[in-house]
């Protein structure tokens, strides 16, 4: 059948109406293919990456810092693993009313205010804006239970393993071992801190910080395969760099002498210090400070009282670490400086004597013994057995406008930074003529150098400013034959298996040279102090069956109660070990701090000190 | 010239005898280039959905794969029996064709099930037959007879009036389903039709700038003065792919996804590592999107390879409107080519985000037991109007 239509295109007509359809076509397929072209071809490696990173999520997986041990390998700071609740903030519901009732809804679950958790979020994003915020660690898994049961209702709500430091003996070495916390912002800039991340962990103090980069690990990663609902998919895990967990450090912390310093500090209740430490080595063996802390506290969200207790009262200062940190006059303690400067500089022999008449006056000054004992004629080895203030005056009088006193006291150590491996010590002062003058010229001080201030500097009085650790140095300088050593809490690096990975040298910073028989007329005057018939401490040591040489201190300090000094070298004539005590407001140096070192020699020796019934003179 | 008259060596019996069989099958004047563009690209849609959605149902990763290849010889079956009529019977029935089609839509608002808010299709023992589909190729059909029978009566405005009005009925059904996309192809499909029937260009001026008038109106008047036409997300749909990144989490998603998927898949592919498509990233991956799988999948190549296969297929269709023994089989192949084209354009156009997101199927490729049905007895009533054609200009055949 056929149609005979003329209206029909057929013929030309039909091929002109062929020809435009056949040129849209051909203009359609050649858009699509050239946006092929574009798409695969041009843009592809981009849309390529894209993919790529559509597909995968990465989860930085946290490794454990090291342990910290004592030297015997018993553990100060170890690792718990402990559930921290996080949320990811750019997940919660963009309706600012709901938003708050399910940050409500946390709040109450996690026992914080609505108020606590802004101000937790607040804080965290300040410090890595869009990473999850740590709401609260050491939830319990009651609530792990039910948010995961309730996951719908709390978008962005997740559960994270996170390692928390722990303290098997509380407070031990609080100071010593310091605290972990964040890294903050500041110390993100910092080159040491380049390698972390926000969020991770970082010793803020004492040997945590010291030794922040063996201790810390190294964070693993691990990238998944994701679906489009963000769910891991089957056989997803494609990369997995495994944590590196942190090294271990070992102290040199010995933890018999560190349990016994810190139970006599402790016992005393009030503040002080103590240090014992390996003369020829400069390890500490025990190092601690009262009142003390507890580093747990640092690991966990703080009640307002635990931050004023730990930060706002000026005069307990828990977190201060008074060995290093706070510089005092040292009493009597500092009468080994001024014999050895005196004996070096030819001021006195061992033999010359000195009548003590219990005073002596210069000026419109009179400087006294201690309940104005007078001992009459004195060697240097009687004076301190006896402890006779008039026969050092008369050393510093002698020595007022030579300096003599003040260059001794720097070769020992006293007035310069020691070199310890953690931070925060105190530098000192060690005062001189040129330091006064200078502060007088600038009209600071109200007069120049006088003899006077020398004669106060020989008994460790006036304007010094020591640290019981730089007091510790002196001593063993005096002990080892004039080696200044390098104090220092780190012994090795150990891995996880317990092989040593690195071993600390600490070279001594110097050597000053002693005459033998300067050494050996103070040492000798020493142990008389410590165990001699007329010793100021006899009635501490007499008992104790190693032979010891230390020297007791009475320090006045302006405003406050006499505080308390003993610091000795053991075992006499060739001692090991240094221990320095300082009790503040303790009293006479044979009062409180003595006996709290004979509790560190008795742990150090294993050996009790009996009874005595002799008693030395007071100081 | 004769057939019979056709020298033919007697040294070769079996040449003789296979020709009659080819003849006797139907082969005879086959256009085989249109049959194998149809049947690679069903190949092509097996080989994909065979390897990229083996773990969408858990316990039988060939669901997809099989229910295509049944669905698949199934239409190849019906293409193979359209073949064997002479098409013009259909102009012939072209008032059943259209009244079918009007009620089997219409229907779908009585006894079809709601997927995802819209009623599309029937609820069926095997699969789920969406008329809507098979109607795209109805009601080329009978508004070819339409046209052919009124092309006497009235004048010309009338008649494209009339011809518009036609073609709008079952496209405003389908619409009301909802379903847009397919409404669009009912839409094209009646231009199509009335391009061939010679409905005048100033006419389809007309028309145009009438489109564009509505499309105004619908997406900016409509909304503007409170009573959107749209429904929220056939707009939002519409509209993203001008600013695909406002929104990727939104309507835009699923288009950025889409161009990433494709654009991953370079030069060559990325076969089984491919994330994309595999990980849900981009959905409907099986039926709107699947284009993007080809894309991530194989590459520039394999994409490449795909459109040149609907090149070829449309090509071959153009071809028959020329070779038609009458207007109506013009008609006809006029309007299935410009509807294949069109439904091509659109969905490969969403996939490479140049075109908006309507929910039209890649004819062939998408998983879908109707599309795939109704696409190849379109192909069968093209290799009709091909036999018929080349019949005709022999001595003619009564079949």
């Amino acid at each position: 059948m056929f149609l005979r239509n003329n209206d029909l295109p057929r013929g030309p007509r039909l091929t002109l109406r062929l020809a435009v359809l056949g040129g849209i076509a051909v203009t359609l397929f050649a858009v699509l293919f050239f946006r092929l072209w574009s798409l695969q071809v041009i843009d592809g490696s981009h849309y390529l990456a894209e993919a790529q990173n559509n597909r995968t999520r990465e989860y930085t997986v946290l490794a454990p810092r090291g342990e910290i041990l004592a030297r015997n390998g018993e553990p100060i700071v170890q690792n718990r693993t402990s559930l921290a609740l996080l949320l990811n903030t750019s997940k919660l519901p963009a309706d600012e009313a709901e938003a708050t009732a399910e940050l409500t809804k946390l709040g109450s679950l996690a026992h914080m205010s609505l108020k606590r958790v802004r101000e937790v979020i607040a804080e965290q994003e300040k410090v890595a804006a869009g990473a999850p915020v740590t709401l609260r660690r050491d939830v319990g898994y009651q609530l792990i239970y039910y948010l995961e049961e309730n996951k719908r209702r709390f978008p962005g709500v997740s559960v994270e393993r996170v390692f928390v430091r722990a303290y098997p003996d509380g407070s031990e070495a609080a100071h010593v071992i310091g605290t972990v916390g964040e890294v903050t912002e500041e110390q993100l800039k910092e080159k040491r801190y380049s390698q972390l991340e926000p969020g991770e962990e970082v010793g803020q103090s004492g040997a945590e910080y010291a030794y922040d980069k063996y201790l810390r690990g190294k964070p693993g990663v691990t990238r998944v395969q994701v679906n489009a609902m963000g769910l891991p998919t089957p056989g997803g895990q494609l990369v997995q760099e495994a944590p590196t967990p942190g090294s271990d450090l070992v102290l040199t912390i010995n933890p018999a002498l560190q349990k016994a310093g810190e139970a006599a500090l402790a016992e005393r209740g009030l503040p002080g210090a103590f240090i014992s430490m390996n003369i020829h080595t400069g390890e500490i063996l025990a190092m601690g400070s009262n009142p003390t802390y507890e580093p747990k506290v640092f690991t966990e969200p703080m009640t307002q009282a635990q931050v004023n207790e730990l930060f706002r009262d000026p005069v307990l200062a828990p977190l201060a670490d008074r060995v290093t940190e706070s510089a005092y006059p040292t009493g009597s303690t500092y009468k080994i400086m001024t014999a050895l400067a005196a004996l070096e500089n030819g001021v006195i022999t061992p033999s010359t004597t000195i009548v003590d008449n219990g005073y002596i006056e210069r000026a419109t000054q009179k400087f006294e013994n201690a309940g104005g004992t007078a001992y009459g004629a004195l060697s240097l080895v009687r004076a301190l057995e006896v402890s006779s203030d008039v026969f050092m005056y008369e050393l510093g009088g002698r020595m007022w406008d030579k300096n003599y006193l003040q260059e001794w006291s720097h070769k020992m150590g006293i007035g310069d930074p020691t070199g310890l491996d953690i931070p925060g010590e105190s530098e000192g002062l060690v005062p001189s003529q040129k330091w006064r003058d200078e502060l007088f010229e600038n009209g600071e001080t109200e007069r120049p150098w006088s003899e006077g201030d020398n004669i106060q500097l020989a008994t460790g009085q006036g304007d010094l400013q020591t640290t019981p650790l730089q007091m510790a140095i002196a001593y063993a300088a005096l002990g080892n034959d004039g080696t200044i050593v390098t104090p220092h809490v780190g012994k090795e690096i150990r891995d996880a298996a317990g092989r040593v990975l690195k071993e600390f040298e600490f070279q001594a910073r110097r050597k000053v040279k002693i005459d033998p028989a300067s050494r050996q007329a103070i040492m000798e005057g020493l142990h008389g102090a410590a165990q001699g018939p007329e010793g100021t401490a006899s009635a501490v040591f007499g008992g104790f069956p190693v032979p010891i040489a230390g020297k007791t201190g009475t320090a006045e300090r302006p405003g406050h109660a006499d505080q308390s000094w003993w610091i000795g070298l053991a075992p006499y004539p060739d001692p090991n070990i240094v221990t320095a005590v300082t009790i503040e407001e303790g009293g006479f140096g044979a009062e409180s701090a003595a006996p709290a070192a004979l509790k560190i020699l008795e742990a150090y020796f294993h050996k009790q000190a009996s009874e005595v019934s002799t008693v030395g003179g007071a100081e | 010239m004769s057939y019979m008259a056709r020298p033919r060596p007697v040294t070769e019996p079996f040449a003789q005898a296979r020709e009659s069989l080819a003849e006797r099958l139907g082969f005879a004047h086959f256009d085989w280039p249109l049959a194998l563009a149809a049947v690679g690209l069903l190949a092509f849609s097996a080989l994909t959905l065979g390897q990229a959605t083996s773990h969408d149902i858990p316990g039988n990763p060939h669901y997809y794969l099989n229910r295509q290849i049944i669905y698949g010889i199934l239409g190849i079956v019906g293409m193979l029996l359209l073949t064997r009529i002479d098409y013009s019977r259909f102009r012939e029935l072209r008032v059943g064709i259209y009244t079918f089609l009007c009620v089997s839509v219409s229907l779908v608002f009585v006894f079809g099930f709601a997927a995802r808010g819209s009623r599309r299709a029937f609820e069926l023992p095997f699969f789920s037959f969406q008329p809507s589909e098979l109607g795209k190729l109805l009601l080329v059909l009978a508004l070819a007879g339409f046209v052919i029978d009124g092309a006497r009566r009235g004048s010309p405005i009338q008649r494209t009036v009339r011809y518009l009005c036609l073609g709008l009925a079952p496209a405003a059904l389908v619409f009301l389903q909802p379903d847009l996309g397919t409404s669009l192809v009912f839409v094209v499909a009646t231009l199509a039709v009335m391009y061939f029937g010679g409905v005048p260009w100033t006419h389809f001026a007309v028309i145009g700038a009438a489109l564009v008038t509505l499309i105004a109106l619908v997406l900016v008047v409509a909304p503007a003065v409170g009573h959107p036409i749209l429904k929220g997300y056939q707009e939002e749909r519409l509209t993203s792919f001008v600013h695909p990144n406002s929104d990727p989490g939104g309507a835009g998603y699923q288009q950025s996804q889409s161009k990433v998927a494709i654009g991953a898949g370079q030069l060559t592919g990325r076969g089984s590592q491919a994330t994309q498509t595999r990980l849900n990233f981009v959905p409907e991956r099986q039926t709107d999107f699947i284009f993007a799988v080809i894309g991530e999948r194989y590459g520039f190549a394999g994409a490449a390879f795909v459109l040149s296969l609907y090149a070829l297929l449309f090509w071959r269709a153009l071809r028959i409107t020329t070779l038609s023994k009458n207007s109506y089989g013009t008609l006809v192949a006029g309007g299935i080519a410009v509807s294949l084209l069109f439904q091509v354009f659109v969905n490969v156009g969403m996939n490479l985000g140049i075109m908006p997101i309507t929910g039209i199927p890649l004819p062939l490729m998408s998983y879908g037991g109707s599309s795939v049905l109704a696409t190849f007895l379109a192909v069968g009533v093209l290799q009709s109007i091909n036999i018929q054609a080349r019949l005709s200009q022999k001595d003619r055949f009564a079949w």
